[in-house]
C-alpha cells in the first residue's frame, strides 16, 4: 500500500487527469439521484427547449431534461458496463490462469475454444445473439460478458505461463506447495500490474461496445436513460443544425453531449491504463 | 606518424537513472599504441564495457561524456559532429559485441554484413570485398569458408558466429578494434578456437585492440598490457607479465587469489554409515529426447561431489530428476537407505525437506513481490511447522548464518539487494528446511569471481557446522578445483568418468576429460601459446 | 523452403476449420428459436396446412444436418435463401450492398494505411519528440472516442458548418466512381480516424521494439548512415510485426464499417444487418453474418500467413 502512494506522488500530470476524471464520474454515478435536478424519465417540458435554465442542457423529444438524463446516464451506462467488464474478467481470468498452471488437456481445450470464440467479430456475434433472444439487458451483459473474456483469458494465460517459467515457482513446488497456494502466493502478486491494466483497457471496450448496440437500438432501451441511446435520440436534430443562431447550433450539439461523456471517461480510463503499465514495466527493473 | 593511436584523458562518463545523473567513470585515462593489445578488467558494473564503447565516442542510451578527452589518431573525439564520428566507426574503429547471436541482422548473409562495411566507407568494391570475406574467414579458420558466408546467423553455432563477427570487423583493416567479452557466452572448449583466431588475426594485420573482459585468465593470454576497473575508477596499470606476476594493490592481489582457495579434505566418513545418495541406472528425457542415459552415481555423506560438463551434458536434468521433478523412464534414486519415490507429489515434506536446491540465478529464483522474511519464513511454517516469534527468531539466525545482518535484510525486497546477496539469501532458504543434502546448480557461474569465491567459502563453512552433503554442478573447473571431493564428468548424458578430486586431475584422462582440462584457460601468459602448439594447430 | 510451406499448410487448414466452425454456430444460433421460421414469417394465427405447405416449399422439413449443408452450398454459390420480411431472394438484396461495404471499407483503407504506417515509423524514430507526443495524445483521443462521436463531429464541421460534404451517403448503383468518392467522404473519414490511431500506435510500438534490439545498435557502430539503419536493418524485421498490425485493424474495419453504414444512412451490408436484428429477420441476419465473419476470418488469415513469409528465421531454417 505504501507503494502505491510513493508512486501516486511520482505520478504525471495525464495520470492525475485520468483519476480525476474518473472520480467526477464515480461522483455522478453514485450520486445521480441526489445530484440529477430531475427523475430520469419524467416528462416534465415541453420538447426542445433551449439551453437555458432550468433545463441548462435542454430538453429532449419527450420533453424529459437533458442534463438528469445524463447524470443518470453515468448511473446505468457505467453500472452495465462495470458489471459487464466484471464478470468478463472473472471467467476469464480463472480459466486463463487454470489453464496456464495445469496445462495438459485442459489448457489445449480451452484455448481451441477461445479460438473458436475470437475468430468472430464481437459486433457480429453480438447481432446475432441478441437476433435469438431479443434485446433484454440480462443477454446483453451475458454475451458482452462471454466474448469479451476470451481477450482475459489470452492476457492471464500469458501472463502466468511467463511467471511459471520462473525459478521460483519452480522453487515452491519442489516444496510440494499446493495449487492453490501457488496461484495465490506466486503469481497472482506478479500478475497484478498487468490485469489491472487490462481491467481498465477491457472496462473501455465493453464501455464503448454497448454504448454502440445501444446507438443501434439493440441495447439498453428507453426509457432508462443511456448515453448510447441518448445520442440516437438527438441524432434527428442534426438535420435542423446550422450555425445561424446560438439555438439552431445547440441541435448540432445534442448528440454531441451523450457522446462526448462517453469518449470523455474511456480516455480518463486509457490515462491511468497507461500509467499503471508505465510502472510495471518500470518495476521489473 | 607517432605510435601513439588512442589516448583518453581524464574520461568521465555519467548515466542517468531516476531521474538523476549518477557518475559511471570518475576520471580514467588510457592510452594504446599502435598493435597494441590493452586488456580491461574488472568485475561487473566496473564500467569497462562503457570505457570501451567511449573510445569509439560512442555511449549508450541515456549515458553521457560528461568530460575528458578522446583523441584518435590525433583527432578529437569529444564533441565531434556526428558525421565524423560515423565515418571513423566501423572503418578505423570496430567494435564486436558479447553476444554475436543478437548483434547479426537475422534477416541478411553473413556475407552481406560483412560486406556492408568495406562497400558503404568506401574501401572497396563489392566483389572485391567478397573475396576478401572469403579470405579473412579461411585465416580464421572458419569451417568451409568458401560457403559459410552465405548462411544466415541463426544457421551457424555460437562460437563460430563469434568468430565470424571478429572476421566482420577486420572488414576495413581498422587501426582499432573494441572486444567487448566477445567468449563470455561460450563453452571452455569453444572458447579457444575463438581466443586463438583473434589474437592471430589482430597479430597479422597490426591492429590495435581493447579486449574486455572479467575473466583473469583470459586476460593473461591475450594482452600486452592490463588495466584493472574498479566501480568507474582505475586501479592499476601496467604490462601484462608484470602485473601477472607481482600485483601491486590490494584489489589486485585480490583478484588474483581467487583462483587460490581451496578446501581442507573431507574428514573421514563415520563406521557403518552406508552413502547419502545412490543413483542407479538413471535414464531420463523429454518427449522423444534421451537427456540421461544410465547414469550410475553415489554420493558419500558429508562430501561434496563436483558435476562437470557442459551444456548439453545433462547435468541440470539430472538436479531436477533427484529433486523429483522430472521422473526417470528407467532407474532409481535411494536416499539414505530409503527409495525416494521418482515424482516430488508423492514425496512426504518430512522426506522432501532433505533434498533441497538452490538456483544459478537468484534473480529468477526469488519471487520479487517477497519479502525476505517471507522467503525464509516459509519453508520454516511449511517443513517445521514454526509460527510467530519462533520463525521470526529462527528466520533472524538464518540470517546471521549467511552473514547479512537481519535487522537491515528482513524487510527488503530481492530488488534492493545485490547479486551475491540474493545468492544468500537462497542458500538461507535452503537452510531452513535443515535438510542433510544440497543440490548446487552453477550457484557461482552468474556472480563475479570475488563474489563467488565469498559464497563458496560460505558454502564450505556451512558444510562444516551443519554436516551437509552437496552436489555442486558447475561448468568451471577452477571452482572443481577449490571444493570438491569427487568429480564426475558428464557429456552428452552420460557418465565420462568420476573419481576423487586427486583421481580426476592426475593424467591419464579418458579423451574427453583431457579436451575440458586442458581447455581451461590458467593465468601463465604463455598457456594459449603452448597449448596450440600441442594440439599441432600453429 | 519445404518448412514454411508445410507451416502454411497446417494454418491454411486451421483457417478452413475455424470458418467451418463459425458457420455451424450462425447456422445453429438461429435454430435455438422458439418455433421455426414458418411460424414466424405466417405469423401465430397461420393455419396448420399454409405453415406445411410453406414448409414444404422451403424444405424446412428435413434434418438439421440436412438443411445446414444445403444453406451452406448455397451460400457459397450465392444464394443465401429468402428474407422473412419481404419474401425475396436475400441474394438480390445484399448483393449490391455487400459491394457498397466493400467498397467504403476499401476507401477508408486505401487512405489509412499509408498514413498510419509512415507516421508510426516517424514517431518511433523521433520518439521523445513534440510530433511523438502530439501524435500519443491524439491517437489516445481517438481510440477512446466512440464512432459515432467522431462521425456526427464531422458532420457539424464539413456538412453543417461548411456545407462541403452530405451528410446522408445515398450512393446509388448508377453513379459514377467520382460523385461516389465525393459522397463517402465522410463515412470514409470517420473509418479512416479510427483506424489510424490504432495503426499508427501499433506500428510506433513494434518499431520501438526493433530499435532497442542490438543488431540496430551493432549497424550504428559499424558506422553506417541514420536512413540505412532504418531502411535496410529495421525495416525488413519490421515487416512481420507491421503487416499483422494492419491486417487485424483491416478485420476490425469490417466491423466498424457497420456502426458508420447507421449513422450516414448508407446502404451496405451493415445497414441491413441492424434492420434485420430489429425485425429479427433471422435469413438476412444469418447471410449477413456469414459474410462479415468469412471476411473478417480470412483477413486474420492472411495476416498469420504473410507474417509467417515475412519472419527471416522461419524462411531460412537451419
Amino acid at each position: 500500500m505504501t507503494d502505491l502512494f510513493h508512486s501516486l506522488r511520482d505520478a504525471p500530470v495525464s495520470a492525475w487527469i485520468g483519476i480525476v476524471i474518473v472520480g467526477i464520474y464515480t461522483i455522478l454515478a453514485i450520486g445521480a439521484p441526489v445530484l440529477a435536478p430531475y427523475p430520469e424519465a419524467a416528462s416534465i417540458g415541453s420538447q426542445y427547449q433551449p439551453w437555458a435554465a432550468p433545463h441548462y442542457l435542454g430538453t429532449d423529444a419527450l420533453g424529459r431534461d437533458v442534463m438528469s438524463r445524463l447524470i443518470y446516464g453515468a448511473r446505468n451506462t457505467v453500472g452495465i458496463a462495470l458489471l459487464t467488464t466484471a464478470l468478463a474478467f472473472a471467467m476469464g481470468a480463472t480459466l486463463g490462469l487454470l489453464a496456464a498452471t495445469l496445462g495438459g488437456w485442459f489448457d489445449a481445450v480451452s484455448a481451441r475454444v477461445v479460438d473458436v470464440l475470437m475468430a468472430i467479430p464481437a459486433l457480429i456475434f453480438a447481432l446475432l445473439i441478441l437476433t435469438i433472444t431479443g434485446t433484454s439487458v440480462l443477454a446483453l451483459v451475458l454475451v458482452i460478458a462471454v466474448l469479451d473474456s476470451t481477450r482475459v483469458y489470452r492476457l492471464s494465460r500469458a501472463v502466468a505461463q511467463g511467471i511459471l517459467t520462473m525459478d521460483y515457482i519452480e522453487v515452491a513446488r519442489m516444496r510440494g506447495e499446493g495449487l492453490w497456494w501457488l496461484i495465490r502466493k506466486e503469481v497472482l502478486p506478479n500478475a497484478a500490474a498487468p490485469m489491472i491494466a487490462e481491467f481498465g483497457l477491457r472496462f473501455c471496450f465493453v464501455f464503448l461496445f454497448i454504448s454502440a448496440l445501444s446507438f443501434l437500438g439493440l441495447g439498453i432501451q428507453p426509457p432508462t436513460a443511456d448515453w448510447g441511446g441518448m445520442v440516437r435520440e438527438s441524432a434527428k436534430l442534426i438535420g435542423f443544425a446550422n450555425f445561424a443562431t446560438w439555438q439552431t447550433a445547440t441541435f448540432g450539439l445534442a448528440p454531441l453531449l451523450p457522446a462526448g461523456a462517453i469518449a470523455l471517461l474511456t480516455i480518463g480510463v486509457n490515462l491511468i491504463v497507461d500509467w499503471v503499465l508505465h510502472l510495471s514495466s518500470g518495476l521489473r527493473e | 606518424m607517432t605510435d601513439l593511436l588512442l589516448q583518453m584523458t581524464d574520461i568521465r562518463i555519467e548515466g542517468r537513472s531516476d531521474r538523476q545523473w549518477k557518475p559511471i567513470i570518475n576520471g580514467i585515462d588510457l592510452s594504446l599504441n599502435r598493435g597494441e593489445i590493452l586488456g580491461l578488467i574488472g568485475e561487473s558494473g566496473a564500467g569497462k564495457s562503457t570505457l570501451g564503447l567511449a573510445a569509439m565516442g560512442y555511449t549508450k542510451g541515456g549515458c553521457r561524456i560528461s568530460g575528458g578527452s578522446i583523441r584518435f589518431d590525433g583527432q578529437e573525439l569529444r564533441g565531434a559532429p556526428h558525421s565524423t564520428l560515423r565515418k571513423l566507426r566501423g572503418k578505423r574503429i570496430a567494435y564486436v559485441a558479447q553476444s554475436a547471436a543478437a548483434a547479426f541482422n537475422p534477416a541478411y548473409k553473413l556475407i552481406d554484413q560483412y560486406c556492408e562495411g568495406p562497400v558503404k566507407h568506401g574501401v572497396m568494391g563489392r566483389a572485391e570485398a567478397q573475396r576478401d570475406a572469403v579470405e579473412l574467414y579461411r585465416k580464421i579458420r572458419l569451417p568451409d569458408p568458401d560457403q559459410i558466408g552465405f548462411r544466415y546467423p541463426h544457421q551457424v553455432s555460437g562460437g563460430q558466429l563469434q568468430r565470424a563477427m571478429t572476421a566482420m570487423a577486420m572488414s576495413c583493416r581498422p587501426d582499432l578494434i573494441v572486444f567487448d567479452e566477445p567468449t563470455t557466452a561460450l563453452d571452455v572448449t569453444t572458447q579457444i578456437e575463438v581466443l586463438a583466431a583473434i589474437r592471430d588475426i589482430v597479430r597479422e594485420y597490426n591492429t590495435a585492440a581493447i579486449y574486455i573482459t572479467h575473466d583473469l585468465a583470459v586476460v593473461a593470454q591475450m594482452a600486452d598490457r592490463i588495466k584493472v576497473l574498479l566501480r568507474g575508477d582505475e586501479v592499476e596499470d601496467a604490462p601484462a607479465r608484470e602485473m601477472l606476476a607481482n600485483p601491486q594493490e590490494d584489489y589486485t592481489k585480490s583478484l588474483w587469489a581467487v583462483r587460490e582457495f581451496r578446501r581442507d579434505p573431507m574428514p573421514p566418513q563415520k563406521e557403518g554409515t552406508g552413502p547419502l545418495l545412490e543413483i542407479a541406472n538413471v535414464t531420463a528425457g523429454y518427449g522423444a529426447v534421451t537427456v540421461l542415459d544410465g547414469i550410475d552415481l553415489t554420493i558419500a555423506r558429508g562430501s561434496t561431489m563436483a558435476i562437470v560438463g557442459e551444456s548439453g551434458s545433462g547435468k541440470s536434468t539430472l538436479a531436477r530428476v533427484i529433486m523429483g521433478l522430472l521422473p526417470p523412464w528407467e532407474g532409481a534414486i535411494a536416499f539414505d537407505g530409503t527409495p525416494l519415490p521418482p515424482s516430488s507429489r508423492r514425496r512426504t515434506p518430512a522426506l522432501q525437506r532433505h533434498v533441497q536446491m538452490i538456483h544459478q540465478s537468484a534473480d529468477t529464483a526469488l519471487n520479487p513481490r517477497q519479502r525476505i522474511r517471507e522467503v525464509i519464513g516459509r519453508p520454516l511454517e511449511f517443513f517445521l511447522g514454526l509460527k510467530g516469534a519462533a520463525k521470526k527468531a529462527r528466520i533472524r539466525e538464518l540470517l546471521t548464518l549467511i552473514e547479512l545482518d537481519p535487522d537491515e535484510f528482513i524487510d527488503r525486497l530481492p530488488s534492493e539487494l545485490s547479486g551475491g546477496q540474493k545468492q544468500r539469501v537462497c542458500i538461507a532458504r535452503a537452510l531452513a528446511a535443515e535438510p542433510e543434502f544440497i543440490i548446487c546448480d552453477e550457484v557461482t557461474s552468474a556472480l563475479d569471481q570475488l563474489v563467488a569465491e565469498g559464497i563458496l567459502r560460505l558454502l564450505d563453512r556451512l558444510q562444516r557446522e551443519m554436516s551437509l552433503t552437496y552436489m555442486f554442478i558447475t561448468h568451471d573447473l577452477a571452482t572443481v578445483r577449490s571444493i570438491a571431493d569427487t568429480v564426475v564428468v558428464m557429456q552428452g548424458g552420460k557418465v565420462v568418468e568420476q573419481g576423487t578430486k586427486d583421481e580426476i586431475f592426475t593424467p591419464p584422462h579418458p579423451p574427453y576429460t583431457e579436451l575440458l582440462l586442458s581447455s581451461v584457460p590458467e593465468m601463465d601468459p604463455d598457456w594459449l601459446t603452448r597449448l596450440l602448439a600441442e594440439r599441432g594447430e600453429i | 523452403m519445404k518448412a514454411v510451406l508445410s507451416i502454411i499448410l497446417k494454418r491454411l487448414m486451421v483457417g478452413c476449420l475455424t470458418l467451418f466452425v463459425v458457420t455451424i454456430i450462425i447456422f445453429g444460433a438461429i435454430e435455438m428459436l422458439p418455433g421455426d421460421i414458418a411460424t414466424e414469417v405466417l405469423g401465430q394465427a397461420a393455419t396448420e396446412e399454409s405453415l406445411n405447405a410453406f414448409r414444404e416449399k422451403y424444405d424446412l422439413n428435413r434434418s438439421l444436418p440436412e438443411r445446414y449443408l444445403s444453406w451452406l452450398g448455397g451460400a457459397v454459390t450465392g444464394d443465401f435463401g429468402i428474407s422473412l420480411a419481404n419474401q425475396r431472394p436475400i441474394s438480390e438484396l445484399i448483393g449490391q450492398r455487400a459491394a457498397n461495404t466493400f467498397f467504403l471499407a476499401g476507401y477508408a483503407a486505401a487512405i489509412a494505411v499509408p498514413i498510419a504506417v509512415v507516421s508510426g515509423m516517424l514517431a518511433a524514430l523521433y520518439n521523445g519528440s513534440v510530433f511523438d507526443r502530439m501524435l500519443s495524445s491524439s491517437t489516445l483521443a481517438a481510440i477512446s472516442f466512440p464512432e459515432f462521436f467522431i462521425a456526427y463531429i464531422l458532420i457539424l464541421i464539413f456538412s453543417v458548418a461548411l456545407g462541403w460534404f452530405p451528410s446522408l451517403a445515398n450512393v446509388d448503383p448508377g453513379m459514377g466512381l467520382g460523385e461516389r468518392l465525393y459522397l463517402t467522404f465522410l463515412p470514409a473519414m470517420t473509418l479512416t480516424l479510427i483506424v489510424l490511431a490504432y495503426m499508427m500506435r501499433m506500428t510506433r510500438a513494434a518499431i520501438l521494439n526493433l530499435l532497442a534490439l542490438p543488431y540496430i545498435e551493432m549497424a550504428h557502430l559499424k558506422g553506417m548512415k541514420r536512413w540505412r539503419v532504418i531502411a535496410v536493418h529495421a525495416l525488413p524485421n519490421a515487416l512481420a510485426p507491421i503487416i499483422n498490425v494492419i491486417a487485424l485493424n483491416l478485420a476490425y474495419l469490417i466491423v466498424g464499417v457497420v456502426l458508420v453504414e447507421v449513422v450516414f444512412v448508407y446502404p451496405g451490408l451493415g445497414q441491413i444487418l441492424v434492420d434485420a436484428v430489429s425485425n429479427r429477420d433471422v435469413t438476412v441476419v444469418q447471410a449477413a453474418c456469414l459474410i462479415f465473419a468469412a471476411t473478417y476470418i480470412l483477413l486474420n488469415l492472411m495476416a498469420d500467413i504473410l507474417s509467417i513469409i515475412a519472419n527471416p528465421r522461419l524462411l531460412h531454417p537451419r
